[in-house]
């Protein structure tokens, strides 16, 4: 790995083959790629799926400089100074983003957070910050994806779409794979897709159940009740979620009839109206389940470690994301202390993004606000986020050039095993330069 | 006229292929800047694949070309961006205590644009 201290390594040009290579792009984070590389370019990525291969292929070293400021040219080592300088002197400074990169970078990123007194976010408070919510409510029953694999023989998608954003799930953890108790593999394994799009997943599936758009509560509580066996009203239930109550009294028969069920879930439940309210019913029915038999559920992660986010977060505050340090202790409040919420509403005046681009994900008046302040970004491509910032650091790609830790979608953490390296920095590095100079520049402060 | 449908903004493999190529390259554009349409509302407001509709929200506006949804995969009423720049301009700020916008399945308005010329990309 190159540091922002050391000049470029030469080329070789020769190819060379990265066996078990791990894949960051989604959470399901493949750790059986072979690589071939040549250079500065990976030419071939076996066994990746199609986003795999172009988050391998694609993977090139733009001609960027390392360090812009106000996207002026400037070194990595003046770039750590005015960062440092602009997360000291904010009031209410803002660390965001961080699943795509280590646990190593991650832990460094919570630290200056915590010195400058600022709030830490990260990307799962667009994504599965309500399931996180959820979790606190009524818990998770919950198991590895290597137990999915061994043991499912019904799986259940909701609001999830795997085909189109983890492609490999079906093939590696889910539905295909001969394990242990389901040795014919997909022959053992019912599937069953609920959504209210006919996705590309739901093509798989032995069972699709189309749900009126936001009726996945309704849906929910419907499986909870006859899971209870509580009566209900078919033709209110059909009114309600779409579908006649026979498909959920057949669901439901299949579910208590399963030997070991898995629901993965996805953000069709917790984008939509409802959030927390939609996967706390569905923790709750997993939950139910469990009286009538072994019953699992799981969030499709996205990005490649964003789970190693939340534990990071975690385990360094007691909180898995949206926190504010500005007190000398951590405090968690979503709505409160989550980045579009503190951006939206003006209050942020600094921020570091991490890997994150919310230039182009967060609503508009939070995109406005980031823009008129002062913020630092770290990204390996450039982004509409690192247009507008401040500090831009362009960095190495963590799996590809950077080594380190991830945390797979079910919490099993990762080695990565990159391969080559990158003449640019890795995002470690100038996180420790950042939260070395804070020390420094608090210390002064104080004296 | 304007009619009220339900936008499902979301992940595609075109869209996440197109992260890793580059935010700023043609396939990720490209991907990012069409609106599927049932091919059933397609064929009542007599739309054509590459028409301009503008779609509203209580949050924003964008304009954007359709094409029709494959395989059955949206009923009538409901319209699917993938994620991007414009899916994020129809979303609220507003996360009502959760930290989350509502990001998926939220009312649109779209109106067909018949003249509409985009404004060259600078
Ligand atoms: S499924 Fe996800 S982690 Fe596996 S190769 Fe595809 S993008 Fe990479």
């Amino acid at each position: 790995m190159a540091t922002a201290e050391t000049s470029p390594p030469p080329v070789s040009e020769e190819i060379k083959v990265i066996q078990d290579a791990t894949c960051t792009f989604c959470g399901c984070v493949c750790d059986d790629i072979d690589l071939k590389v040549q250079g500065h370019k990976i030419i071939e990525a076996k066994r990746a799926c199609v986003l795999g291969t172009a988050w391998f292929l694609g993977h090139e070293i733009e001609d960027r400089p390392m360090c812009l400021i106000r996207g002026q040219e400037a070194s990595v080592a003046e770039g750590i100074e005015r960062a440092s300088q602009i997360l000291t002197e904010a009031k209410y400074p803002l660390i965001y983003g961080m699943s795509d990169t280590t646990v190593e970078s991650q832990r460094v990123a919570v630290g200056i957070g915590d010195w400058i007194g600022g709030l830490v976010d990260t990307t799962t408070s667009v994504c599965h910050g309500p399931s996180g919510m959820a979790f606190q409510g009524v818990g998770e029953v919950t198991c590895s994806l290597g137990e999915v694999r061994n043991r499912g023989d019904l799986i259940i998608f909701w609001g999830a779409n795997p085909a189109e954003s983890h492609p490999r799930h079906f093939t590696k953890y889910s539905l295909m794979p001969k394990g242990m108790f389901v040795p014919r593999g997909r022959k053992d394994r019912t599937c069953v897709v609920v959504d209210v799009r006919k996705t590309k997943s739901a093509k798989a599936a032995d069972i699709f159940v189309q749900i009126k758009p936001r009726k996945d509560f309704e849906a929910l509580w419907t499986l909870r009740a006859l899971a209870n066996g509580v009566d209900l009203d078919p033709e209110e239930v059909e009114r309600e979620t779409g579908q006649p109550f026979t498909v959920w009294t057949d669901l439901m028969d299949r579910m208590k009839a399963a030997r070991f069920g898995v629901i993965f879930f996805g953000m069709g439940l917790t984008m939509t109206r409802g959030k927390h309210a939609n996967t706390e019913a569905l923790m709750a029915l997993t939950r139910d389940m469990n009286k009538h038999t072994r019953f699992v559920c799981k969030a499709n992660r996205g990005h490649g470690n964003v789970s190693g986010a939340d534990n990071v977060v975690t385990w360094r505050t007691g909180y898995p994301f949206g926190v504010n340090l500005a007190r000398g202790y951590p405090r968690f409040n979503p709505g409160e202390y989550t980045a579009t919420d503190v951006l939206a509403r003006k209050e942020a005046d600094a921020a570091m993004i991490i890997a994150a681009d919310p230039m182009a994900n967060f609503s508009q008046p939070a995109r406005e606000h980031l823009k008129s302040i002062p913020y630092i970004a770290f990204d390996p491509k450039e982004t509409p986020t690192t247009r507008a910032a401040e500090v831009a650091f362009t960095v190495a790609t963590y799996g590809i050039n950077v080594p380190g830790t991830v945390y797979r979608m079910d919490d099993v953490p990762i080695p990565l095993r990159p391969a080559f390296d990158s003449p640019n920095p890795s995002d470690l590095s100038i996180l420790n330069g950042i939260e070395k100079r804070v020390r420094e520049l608090k210390a002064a402060e104080v004296n | 006229m304007a009619e009220t449908f339900i936008i499902i903004p979301g992940r595609t493999s075109r869209q996440g292929a197109g992260i890793s190529e580059g935010k700023f390259k043609q396939n990720y554009q490209d991907e990012i800047t069409q609106l599927q349409v049932a091919p059933e509302d397609m064929q009542r407001l007599n739309l054509q694949p590459g028409d301009w509709v503008r779609v509203s929200s209580e949050s924003g506006q964008i304009e954007v070309q359709i094409k029709p949804a494959k395989g059955g995969e949206l009923p009538p009423g409901l319209l699917f961006i993938a994620y991007g720049d414009l899916s994020s301009r129809l979303m609220g700020a507003d996360t009502h205590g959760s930290g989350m916008p509502t990001s998926k399945g939220f009312d649109v308005e779209m109106v067909a644009l018949p003249d509409y010329k985009p404004t060259p990309a600078t």
